[in-house]
């Protein structure tokens, strides 16, 4: 045991030992919250749009007014024809434009109809997407503004409730988020060069000549990875409960467990790579290059898994940040108990014992 | 000019060495590039629903029946009661959950209206209000066939009426996979890039081969330019293989000039790589290099505007935004690769990508020394 602390010792040293490795380590969490929590968001505002105005009259300058007032948009430019809309979108800064026919409040008094043509530059799908819902919807309400409250018979009225996040704060979705990520990769990667780092600058013969048993060697460098990443689960909930006002509505206990766990498997995951490769290069390749895409893309949180093709869904089993992300959001947010994620702990479980078991059946006790 | 083909004999051959890194630098990309553009996908179909009628009319079922026919809802539980239907949206088995009161059909005749309540769950807000905006449409399409069934309208409609057109230019069919790819390209080469050579350098000091060089009388400027130059045709290379996959695999072949795209992407390249060496003269060990270049790229990536539009961040944010690298390559390649935009059009971004090169090498020949 004494033998076992001093190892824990050593890597500790290592550790503390390299100030800024240190500072980035604690700093990150902190950046990635702040990040997520006040610049990333999904909402569309402040979108530029161009106005070619056919008619000028009231009804029409009115229409445009209404929609320089909305957050949404900001009239960048007035164009005088067809050919303009290609040449700005070319530009890049102009999202769409609002086309309204010569005419428009005389077709609306005569014959209470009138079109309004929206061209949008589709290169970005969502952004399009949302910008012609958003316009729509400000034209229905213009559109209504002149009927004024004339009630329609036989309407059906429809309730919405917005379960979990009344709000719709982008919050609630990617703190669960940024935690997986944070936690599998920061593991991963300070893990997965230890190994190969002491094989590389030969301390590694000094350690393999003690009588350590290897299987101790292994955990101890896990160790002291283990209790910063605790110290960065403590800031990364204090900074969403206070900073973004995301309440943790389940049991804090299971929370921090559940994370726990989490960061066992990333670290045995980092462990695995470490031992399989020859050079710290090509380690911190893997764990960066190969992992950070696929968790951001495939853990669920930025893009619904149940939209993927088939063989895509398949390999996001695979996603160790996945499962993590799932009981993150059902413990944190919904508030349910263990009775709702056992399924998913049990698979992070799983995954613990086949990467920490791979890990120490290919720690090699000679050198090359 | 002697010296510099010597350095870069040595540096092709200490890459060439290592076919585990260089099997990295070409295979992943390939990978990712062939499978990531399939996850990507914000559009929002195959919504879970649960329903808890209570009515069990005739008009409930035809309600029932449009929004299952529409092909964004799946019907995944037919619940009795309210509670029962919400243990669903705990257990994620349903999304949105509509229930119908028992005297809807009723209320809708004799009363003139009736309601029906909807449950969203919002962890995810997009996903709810894309969600629940369609369903509140159909059940609207809904309402006004009923309402044709019961009244017959007057020729002149009493309603006033807007329509709406649109048109969806440069990319018609909302295929999110020709945004994507290029995208997803920009970021695997700024990884790449970034990080060989930013663990390069300091690789040299970790392993002393770097006291070797500083005894030669090769210059600074030589030795940075030794470095960045293997690297900015392996760079290229990766980029020409994107280039390749995202005609082969999705059939994108850029509506503007191929020329254009390497143009900027060579410069990029510097400016790239140059962060990458800027980065390795900094770090004492590879950890630190490659922690410093992580914690970079994640700012970058995620502030890069793949993922959400830059325009929708506050002021401070499009600030940083503007000293990002990652952020002027995906704008270029996707107004040259979607709307064919040219030269002119991207002026003002290749000059600042220049200024990036510039400043970045410079920078880091600066500030490395050939004294320990």
């Amino acid at each position: 045991m004494k033998q076992f602390i001093s190892f824990i010792k050593k890597e500790f040293h290592h550790i503390f030992r390299d100030k800024r490795t240190m500072f980035i380590l604690l700093f990150m969490p902190v950046v990635q919250i702040f990040i997520f929590g006040f610049a990333l968001t999904n909402e569309v505002k402040n979108s530029k749009m161009a106005v070619w105005d056919q008619s000028k009259d009231a009804a029409s300058t009115s229409l445009i007014s209404k929609l320089e007032a909305s957050r949404y948009f900001e009239v960048e430019q007035m164009i005088t024809g067809p050919g303009e809309v290609e040449k700005i979108f070319q530009k890049g800064k102009v999202k769409l434009a609002v086309v309204i026919p010569p005419h428009f409040k005389e077709d609306l008094l005569r014959f209470n109809k009138a079109q309004v043509q929206l061209i949008a530059d589709a290169s970005d799908p969502n952004v399009a997407n949302t910008l012609t819902t958003y316009t729509s919807a400000i034209i229905q309400d213009f559109q209504s503004g002149i009927t004024q409250e004339k009630k329609l018979p036989y309407t059906i009225e429809t309730r919405v409730r917005m379960l979990y996040n009344p709000e719709l704060k982008g919050a609630y979705n990617f703190v669960p988020g940024v935690m997986a990520m944070v936690l599998l990769l920061v593991c991963t990667m300070m893990t997965a060069i230890t190994i190969v780092r002491e094989r590389e600058t030969g301390t590694m013969e000094i350690m393999l000549v003690s009588p350590a048993k290897p299987f101790k060697i292994i955990i101890a460098k896990a160790v002291p990875y283990f209790l910063l990443s605790a110290v960065n689960i403590a800031i990364i909930l204090l900074l969403s409960v206070f900073v973004l006002e995301v309440p943790v509505k389940g049991s804090l206990a299971l929370l921090v467990g559940e994370s726990l766990l989490f960061t066992l498997v990333s670290l045995a995951l980092g462990l695995l790579i470490s031992t399989k490769v020859a050079t710290q290069q090509t380690a911190l390749f893997i764990s960066l290059v190969g992992l950070l895409l696929p968790t951001v893309m495939l853990s669920g949180f930025m893009f619904p898994i149940e939209n993927m093709p088939l063989p895509l869904r398949t390999v996001s089993h695979l996603v160790p940040a996945r499962w993590f992300y799932n009981i993150v959001r059902s413990v944190m947010i919904k508030g349910t108990g263990i009775e709702a994620v056992w399924k998913d702990t049990l698979i992070l479980a799983g995954m613990l014992f086949v990467f920490a078991g791979l890990a120490i059946k290919n720690f090699k006790i000679r050198m090359a | 000019m002697r010296v510099m083909r010597f350095l870069l004999q040595k540096e092709f051959r200490q890459i060439f060495r290592d076919p585990s890194i260089l099997r990295l630098i070409f295979i992943m990309p390939v990978i990712q590039l062939v499978f990531l553009p399939f996850a990507a996908d914000y559009e929002i179909r195959n919504i879970k629903l649960a329903l808890v009628d209570h009515d069990h009319s005739d008009y409930s079922r035809s309600l029932i029946n449009k929004v299952t026919a529409s092909g964004y809802f799946i019907l995944t539980d037919y619940a009795v009661s309210y509670p029962l239907a919400l243990a669903a949206i705990e257990t994620d088995k349903a999304d949105i959950i509509l229930e119908i009161p028992a005297s809807f059909e009723r209320d809708l005749v004799k009363e003139n209206e009736a309601e029906l309540s909807m449950s969203v769950n919002a962890i995810n807000g997009v996903k709810a209000g894309v969600g629940s905006a369609y369903l509140q449409r159909i059940i609207q399409d809904f309402n006004r066939e009923i309402r044709t069934e019961w009244i017959q309208f007057p020729r002149f409609d009493p309603e006033t009426n807007i329509g709406v057109t649109y048109s969806n230019w440069f990319n018609s069919s909302m295929n999110y996979k020709v945004f994507m790819v290029p995208g997803i390209l920009v970021l695997l080469l700024t990884m790449i890039g970034a990080n060989l050579t930013a663990i390069n350098i300091v690789r040299e000091k970790e392993i002393g081969t770097i006291e070797q060089i500083n005894v030669t009388p090769v210059s600074k400027f030589h030795f940075i330019l030794g470095k960045l130059i293997p690297f900015w045709i392996l760079g290229l290379l990766v980029f020409t293989l994107g280039l390749g996959i995202a005609r082969l695999f999705y059939g994108i072949i850029p509506t503007g000039s191929i020329a254009t795209l390497y143009v900027f992407a060579a410069i990029y390249l510097l400016a790239v790589l140059g962060l990458g060496l800027l980065i390795s003269t900094y770090a004492e060990n590879q950890q630190q290099a490659m922690l410093i270049s992580f914690f970079l790229m994640m700012i970058f990536i995620l502030m890069g505007g793949l993922y959400t539009s830059i325009d929708s961040m506050p002021d401070w944010a499009r600030a940083i935004t503007r000293a990002n690298p990652v952020s002027y390559f995906i704008e270029v390649i996707r107004m040259v690769v979607l709307k064919g935009s040219g030269l002119a059009d991207i002026k003002s971004q290749l000059l600042t990508i220049t200024g990036f090169a510039l400043l970045l090498n410079g920078w880091a020949v600066l500030n490395y020394h050939k004294r320990s």
